[in-house]
């Protein structure tokens, strides 16, 4: 229950921060993006203030034993630069140019109740979902020919 | 135009990097978005489930908490259609899966522990997200 309630709590500050970043409001995002006509840089210091606390706290975090409330960190292993890296990354950020909405930015903002991010989160669920499946496809062993 | 919020978006990104480290060094866990709903979709439902669902439910709860505090909800303005919404959302869900994270999971997360795969991962969709902005506004002139 303490993990629940601890995760329900660190999502809230999570959310508050997106919303009072301006990273949940797709016109704001957009015109970070859009630097050559209605540049707003604020995104900037967005991710400034995210990676100088988040630096920091890692290293401190990094310096026990485990977490507080679970067996060990579970850190990404990967490190290869593959085109499925890189391919995948030019994808998300043509879809996240057209709607203004990255899934962090996206998910506070369902709580507002408008129709404009469900129909975006229902859209990225399906994303998801089909790129599973072909990955699944594609790492299956293709049959073997006659 | 939008309004410059250069205070109000470093404090924001505060909040974020603290909940980012929080979920580190309580739970051992990288705070990718995309990734935490990933694993919501999965049928197999587990204790990872659980915290991911309590997580996720504490962000879309955060608006009352703006409310509480200012007493009016976050104003947000989305210029975009409904078809490129679904367009959007669509190739944002395909990229972030085959790319292995989003902004939060690649952009801060990854690039605050120096992880070369996420600070690629963040150059390449911060430039095709210019791009798709340059090309949607100013050349096809939406």
């Amino acid at each position: 229950m303490i993990r629940l309630l601890s995760a329900f709590a660190i999502g809230l500050v999570f959310g508050t921060g997106i919303l009072i970043s301006g990273m949940g409001n797709p016109a704001k995002v957009l015109n970070f993006f859009d630097v050559t006509g209605t540049w707003d840089p604020s995104l900037a210091f967005v991710m400034s203030g995210a990676l100088t606390v988040a630096a920091i706290g890692y290293r401190l975090a990094f310096r026990m034993n485990s977490p507080v409330l679970a067996s060990e960190f579970s850190l990404p292993t990967k490190t290869d630069l593959d085109m499925k890296l890189i391919g995948g990354s030019a994808i998300f950020g043509i879809g996240w140019g057209m709607s203004g909405f990255c899934p962090g930015g996206l998910v506070p903002v369902l709580g507002l109740g408008l129709s404009g991010p469900f129909l975006t989160g229902a859209a990225i669920v399906a994303g998801i979902l089909v790129a599973r499946g072909i990955t699944t496809l594609g790492s299956r062993p293709s049959p073997a020919q006659a | 135009m939008t309004e410059f919020t250069p205070i109000l978006s470093f404090s924001g990104g505060l909040l974020i990097g603290l909940a980012t480290v929080a979920l580190m060094a309580v739970h051992g866990r990288i705070a990718g978005i995309n990734g935490i709903v990933g694993g919501l979709l999965s049928l197999n439902i587990n204790s990872d489930w659980a915290w991911r669902a309590a997580f996720i439910t504490g962000i879309v709860t955060s608006p009352l908490v703006l409310l509480g505090a200012t007493g009016q909800l976050p104003e947000i303005s989305i210029p975009s259609s409904p078809t490129l919404l679904l367009a959007g959302g669509f190739l944002t869900g395909v990229g972030t899966t085959l790319g292995s994270g989003c902004t939060s999971g690649h952009g801060v997360c990854g690039m605050s522990r120096l992880s070369a795969r996420s600070i690629v991962a963040t150059m390449t969709f911060m430039a095709t997200g210019g791009v798709t902005v340059f090309l949607i506004r100013h050349v096809f002139g939406g």
